[in-house]
Order: C-alpha cells, then structure tokens, then sequence
C-alpha cells in the first residue's frame, strides 16, 4: 500500500513531542478535518532534527518535508528550537543546489493549544506540495547523489 | 525480533473511518512482526491482557500499539509490557486516532495511512535498545509563585505535609485579587475575614519563606533540582527592622500617590503599607512618587521611623532556591475596558470597573465602605451594571467567558442594595452563567428578593447628561430599545491573563494557550500537572476560575507536589544521550550547544572526550544533531531510528 494510490503526495512531517505533535493531537480531539497526505515522525525536539534526514528523504522520494516545533522561545528545552531555526534556514538555502524545489520545504512554530494553526498549517502545506507534483526521482550514480548518499547513510558502530 | 502489532478500535473512534482489520493484515507483511490483531479497547484490563497473553504466546520481544496519541497511553502500555517481562522501551505508538481517524474523511485514505505509521513504528521498533533507569536524589523543597489564594493554599497544604515552602508574590503583600474583595458570593461573607487567617498562616507557618516585592528572574534545572533565581525587588526599607507600624506613611508628604491597591480610586502616600492586613506587614515605597528618590531632598520618613528601618540606597537583590518542584500560581488580571469606545473609553470619571466598585463597597477602601461616585463624592442612586465587558467578544480576541462575573455582579448588586436601601440597580447581561452550588439560587434572590432589574441586551452607548450618564441599551427578550439614566456605571470586567505570563511561562519552560493563560497537561485528566515535569498549576492563571476553584486547586496541585518528593530518589529517564567514545574526536561541538550543561569534556586515554552527566541530561537530542561524528546518540531517538521511520514512508 503506497501512499501515491489515490492523488496522495508523500508528506513527511518531524513534529517535537511538546508543542506541535501536542497541537496535532489538538486538532485531532477537535475534529479538524485535513489532507491525509502527512505521516508524522514524533522527535523530543526540532533541535534533534538533523537537515540530513531532510535530504534524506527528499533522496528517496518524499514529495514534500514539513517541520514543526514550538514557538521561539517557548521550547520545552529552553533553546532547540533557535538550533533548528538556523539549520533549517541553512538547508532551504542549499535545496536548491541540489536540485529540490524549496516549496517542498517548510518549517513553522504550532504550539499544543493551536489545532486550528496545525489545521491550516498542514491544508496551505499539502495544497503547496501538490502544486508542484510529484518529487522527481533524484538520478541514482550522478555525482550530486554519490556526492550526498555517503552522508545519509545509516551508520554502522 | 518478535514483533507483535496491536490496532485498535478504540470502540467506533478508530474503527469508524480506518479499516482496523486491513491494518492489522497489512502489518504481518512488515519485517519481524510474528503477531499482528485488531482489539476493541487495546487500554482496558481485557485489551491489555490479551497484549500480556500474546507475548507469551508468540514470546514477542517488542509491541507496537496502533492506537490514540503516545501522549496518552504510551505510559500505560509499557507498564503493561513490563508487567509481561519485557523492557518497556521495547515498545512503539502509532497514533492512528488523533493523527488519523479524526482528521480523516476517506476510509481507504485512513486506512493507508494508519497502516504506513504501523510500518514506522515496526521500523523503529526494530532498532529500539533495551534501556534502563536510573536514579537521581531531589530537592525537597516547592516554591510557589504567586500569593493569592490558589498559592496560599498550595502552600499552606505542602507545608503542612512536611515540605519546606518558598512563596514568592510580586505585590508586597501577598492576598491576590481576593484580598481586594469586600463580600465573596454567595454566602456574602466577608473576603478578609476567611482570608485574612490564612495570610497569617503562611507568615507564621515555619515551613514557609515569604519573598513579597519578588519575582522569578530565571529557572534552570529539572523535576527534582530546579534551581530558581528570585529578585528580590528594592523595597527601600530594611523589612527585618520594620514593624509595620506606620509612622512613615503618616508623615509622607507625598500624598497623591496612585493607590494601586485601591485600583487607582483614591490616592495613597509614596511609602506605604497596601492595607491593614497586609502579609508581610511592612512599608515599601513606591519610588516613582518618593521625593527623596525622585529629587534627592525630604527623607521624612527616615526621620520618623522608630527602628531606622529606612534605606534608600537598597538595590534589587538576587536569591537563588533550590527547590524539588513548582506551583505556577500567578493568577490573573483585569481586561482594560477602555478598549470599549461606547462604555466611553475610560473618559467618564462614573463608569468604573467592578473591582473599583468593590474598594468603594469595601470598609477599608478608599470611601470606608460609603459608595461614592469618584467624579463628585454624591451617593449615587440609580446604577447600571454591564456584563460580560471582555469576555465573549471575538471582536477584541476574548472569545471565552471569564465564568465569575454573573456571580459577583449579583453580589455586587446585592451589596448595593444592603448599602443604599433606596437606591436601584439594573444589569444588562447577556446570559446568567451560574452553575454552581447555591449558585443560581443567589442570582435569583439578587433579582427577586433584591430587585435588581436584569436586562438581557447589551449597551450600545454611555453618555453623559446633566451631570449623570445616559445608558442606551437594547432588551432583546422585549425586542426594544431601552434609556436608562445611571448615577454609575460598572462594568463587569472579564479576566485576562497575568501581566507577564508568556515570560514566566518561557522561564519554567510550560505552554500557554493563545490568551495567555498556562496550559495544563491534559484538559480533563491532568489538571493541574504541566508538560513539564515537576511544574504544576494552581488557580487562574490556567483559566479563569472563582474562589473554590481555586482553593480546590491551589490543594490538587499541593497534593501533586507533595506526592512527587514524597519519595527519596526519582527516576532518571533513560531516553538520554550517550557518546560512543570511539567515533568521538572531542571537538567540543555538543557542549556549546546543550541547554542544560549537561556535556563535560574528559580525558580518555589521553584524547578529550564528550561525556554525559546523564542525571542532568533532559534528552532534547540537540547535541546528536550538531555531532559531526554521529557519536554522540540520542537513545530511543537514535539517526539510525529516525531513518528508519523515513525510509519506511519513501522507499
């Protein structure tokens, strides 16, 4: 069962425990109807996120990446999500280089009281990535995927 | 790995829009899952035993649950795997409620879905370790902020259980809004006669240490070891000399201080202690009025004072506590009406707020309990009284209602007439909000017994005419337009949230709501807890509430404190960070990026290395995103994890 059967896009969504995945659980107990497009990834915090996995999964064939955390200066660790702000701005301004077209990328701040936010937040996201389709297939043994593969790679201990 | 995999119907709420039985069918098709069922209720005792059973049987080595938010249940499902011998980390959520069958229309969509965030799960369950907790010791000490009476009696109950108590209130005297109270609904007894006792309790209690005039600078550390900064705000007076006596404000020239205590109806000198009951029972002065501290001559207060207490040369003071847990009790504040341009915008000196009607109701107010109109001093006759004055108006962002102000507008209505026998008070409402014991009885005596006239409609205009104020109103139960001429005007102003909120807020690192107010764990079942470990709530400042709600829950978060440190030693998450030492190049990069200090550079083997203080980590995971090693790993949030949740939505 893929994602694509039907007009789904592939939609990856990495949402910190304490705000955003709490307003995503918000919006579920409201009842606010959304795209079914969005599978989210729960992490303790978007200072966790590494932009590697974005690229990762941009590499095997997500369509669209959205990242969530809580306000700035609301982190539940006091100061992840100023990491994250500065990484993520970092990676929006390679995905160009790398071919992605950076309307595939978004990150934005829901907290766990906002189900509305969250609602229109993954509507306007989900509209935005099936504007642009369907991810083209990064070309497998050119030299920007041999170039990035080896840094997205699982490691070994 | 045996992977058993349970969905769950969570009766119709999952069941209703995702295919359970196609999901649990589609699951045995992923790596390693031996087992895979759908169940009515996977929580209840009989849901659980058949995951206990199923184990067993199939001696799977971890579970994934497909069911409602991990926030929820995850605690209790892994309690139940431990109860089945496993290790509890051995054990996954997809939360295929919140994130699926309630947010989704298309059952074949939903059912897809549900089955894509099973296979992340089994994926991560895969690589999922086998961790252990540890133990850490803790403070047992609470600090309350915030005396009003939710913090009073948060603090008074952890006292009493044994726990030493730091309460830190921002307004030199602690009391809150209560304090300024005449008569409290609806028994219509005396507010400083029930909490003027209290007050006293927390002053003598020996388990509590009163900072007033304080408030939090900043708080680091975790459930069990907070560490908080405290300012202890200039008072300008040596509060361990002063008596309380008074002479200082007595001789205090500078008599046209705004009395905020009053809410600004009267005027007080520039030293001062608020009111006669005040706890502690010491002068401060307010140094924007002082002359000496204004221009640099007078001082007649140091030349009264009978024990020298006056130091005009204090400065802010710093303190730092260490306490176990924290009770956020910081309370409320008032709307400002004069965002209303019909109530006149604050320009009419007669349309006052309904607290500024209390101090002129109350004996030790401005008016010693005689009500006066603040324009002229004239008893008024005829008063209107207008409700819901910032509550329930989305036009100005406050769509809630505050809850308490049906109520104290039937007291106040009341108290009107036991004052003024001859005087006649209407009430423009737009619904009687009073559910409560006694409640709505008291509402009716106000109208029946005491024959306020209640209006259902809402006030269009105010203005003013010979001397008194001209209401024009709607009554909407009539369906015509009513004119009444008012002596004053009160406004029954709703609450909002504490001035400063959001920042402390930020400070103990909890959520809050988009008005401000604190957000509590889980709005029916966690109360008074927070997100944050070891940080509770007490009163208003999670929502408006009246006085035994408060009290109520001032005692439920008191309870909560005191059942956490009731223990000697917590145990440490295991969900930490940890460095393999031999991917590690001690570049120092994890420890400039933690938040909590908790990465301290060591020497092994004559190489630096990163190590973790594992008790003081609070697993954020920031350090595994900046190590350029990959060595330092977040456990159960490991890059190999996470991938694995990707690559089992992509390839």
């Amino acid at each position: 069962m893929s994602v694509t059967e039907g007009k789904e896009l592939r939609i990856i969504g990495f949402l910190c425990n304490w705000c955003s995945y709490a307003g995503a659980d918000t919006a579920g107990v409201g009842r606010f109807a959304q795209p079914t497009d969005l599978r989210i990834v729960r992490l303790p915090c978007t200072g966790r996120i590494n932009p590697l996995f974005i690229v990762r999964a941009f590499m095997n064939g997500a369509d669209g990446v959205l990242v969530s955390g809580c306000h700035p200066r609301d982190c539940h660790y006091s100061e992840g999500n100023f990491y994250a702000r500065r990484r993520l701005e970092t990676l929006k301004a390679l995905l160009p280089v790398i071919g992605v077209d950076p309307g595939r990328f978004e990150y934005t701040w829901v907290s766990a009281s906002e189900g509305q936010r969250w609602r229109s937040v993954v509507a306007s996201f989900t509209e935005q990535v099936h504007a642009l389709g369907s991810m083209p297939r990064f070309m497998s043994g050119t030299s920007l995927d041999l170039c990035l593969r080896p840094a997205v790679q699982p490691r070994v201990f | 790995m045996n992977i058993g995999v349970f969905v769950c119907h969570c009766g119709s709420n999952i069941a209703g829009t995702v295919d359970t039985e196609a999901v649990a069918k589609a699951a045995l098709e992923y790596r390693e899952v031996v087992f895979a069922t759908d169940a009515m209720y996977a929580c209840s005792e009989p849901g659980q035993a058949g995951i206990v059973e199923a184990i067993g049987t199939y001696a799977l080595d971890g579970v994934v649950v497909a069911s409602c938010t991990p926030r929820m249940h995850e605690a209790t499902f892994r309690r139940t795997l431990e109860r089945a011998g496993l290790n509890r980390y051995m054990f996954e959520m997809a939360n295929i409620r919140e994130h699926v069958s309630w947010v989704g229309k298309d059952k074949a969509a939903n059912t897809r879905k549900a089955a894509e965030l099973v296979h992340m799960a089994v994926e991560k369950l895969r690589r999922n370790e086998r961790l252990q907790a540890g133990e850490f010791d803790i403070a047992k000490r609470v600090m309350v902020i915030g005396g009003g009476v939710a913090g009073i009696q948060a603090a008074l109950d952890c006292a009493d259980g044994g726990l030493e108590v730091v309460l830190v209130e921002r307004e030199p005297s602690i009391g809150g809004k209560m304090s300024k109270l005449d008569k409290t609904f609806p028994t219509v007894d005396c507010s400083s006669c029930i909490l003027g006792p209290k007050m006293v309790d927390v002053a003598q209690h020996p388990n509590i240490t009163l900072y007033a005039l304080s408030e939090v600078d900043s708080v680091d550390g975790f459930v069990g070891n907070f560490n908080v900064t405290v300012r202890r705000k200039a008072a300008y007076v040596d509060w361990d000399a002063c008596t309380g006596c008074g002479e200082c404000a007595a001789k205090c020239p500078s008599k046209k201080t705004p009395d905020r205590f009053n809410e600004f109806i009267g005027l007080t000198t520039a030293i001062n202690i608020p009111f006669p009951q005040a706890i502690p029972k010491k002068a401060s002065i307010n140094a924007n009025a002082c002359i000496k501290l204004t221009k640099g001559k007078c001082g007649a207060c140091a030349k009264v004072c009978p024990t020298g207490a006056i130091r005009f040369d204090q400065k802010d003071e710093l303190v730092t506590e260490k306490v176990g847990a924290i009770i956020a009790a910081t309370g409320y504040d008032l709307f400002d009406f004069t965002k209303y341009g019909e109530y006149g915008g604050g320009r009419y000196p007669d349309v006052i707020t309904a607290m500024q009607y209390e101090r002129l109701l109350s004996a030790s107010g401005p008016t010693e309990g005689h009500i006066r109109r603040p324009s002229d001093g004239a008893e008024p006759r005829d008063i209107v009284f207008i409700q819901c004055v910032g509550s329930r108006d989305k036009s100005i962002g406050r769509p809630y209602c505050t809850g308490f102000c049906c109520m104290y507008t039937a007291k106040q209505t009341i108290l009107t007439k036991d004052h003024m026998p001859d005087s006649q008070s209407y009430v423009f409402y737009m619904d009687i909000r009073s559910p409560g014991k006694n409640y709505d009885e008291f509402t009716r005596r106000a109208m029946e017994e005491y024959g306020a006239k209640y209006i259902r409609g809402r006030v269009s205009a105010i203005q003013p005419k010979n001397g008194r104020y001209l209401v024009k109103g709607a009554d909407t139960l009539l369906g015509r337009q009513v004119e009444i001429e008012a002596d004053l005007v009160v406004l029954a102003v709703g609450a909002e949230a504490a001035r400063g909120a959001g920042e402390l807020a930020e400070k103990l690192r909890i959520s809050y709501d988009p008005y401000g107010f604190f957000l509590e764990g889980h709005p029916k079942l966690k109360p008074v807890e927070t997100n944050t470990a070891g940080v509770y709530l007490a009163g208003s400042c999670q929502g408006p509430k009246d006085i035994p709600s408060s009290v109520a829950q001032g005692g439920a978060a008191a309870a909560k404190a005191l059942s956490l440190l009731s223990k000697d030693k917590l145990a440490s998450d295991p969900q930490v960070s940890g460095v393999k030492l031999a991917r590690c190049i001690g570049c120092g990069k994890c420890e400039s990026v933690c938040p909590f200090g908790a990465i301290e550079m060591i020497e092994f083997r004559g190489m630096p290395k990163a190590s973790i203080i594992e008790t003081v980590c609070q697993g954020c995971g920031v350090c595994t995103a900046a190590c350029p090693q990959g060595a330092a790993q977040l456990r159960h949030f490991t890059d190999n994890q996470i991938l694995a949740e990707v690559n089992a939505l992509c390839l």
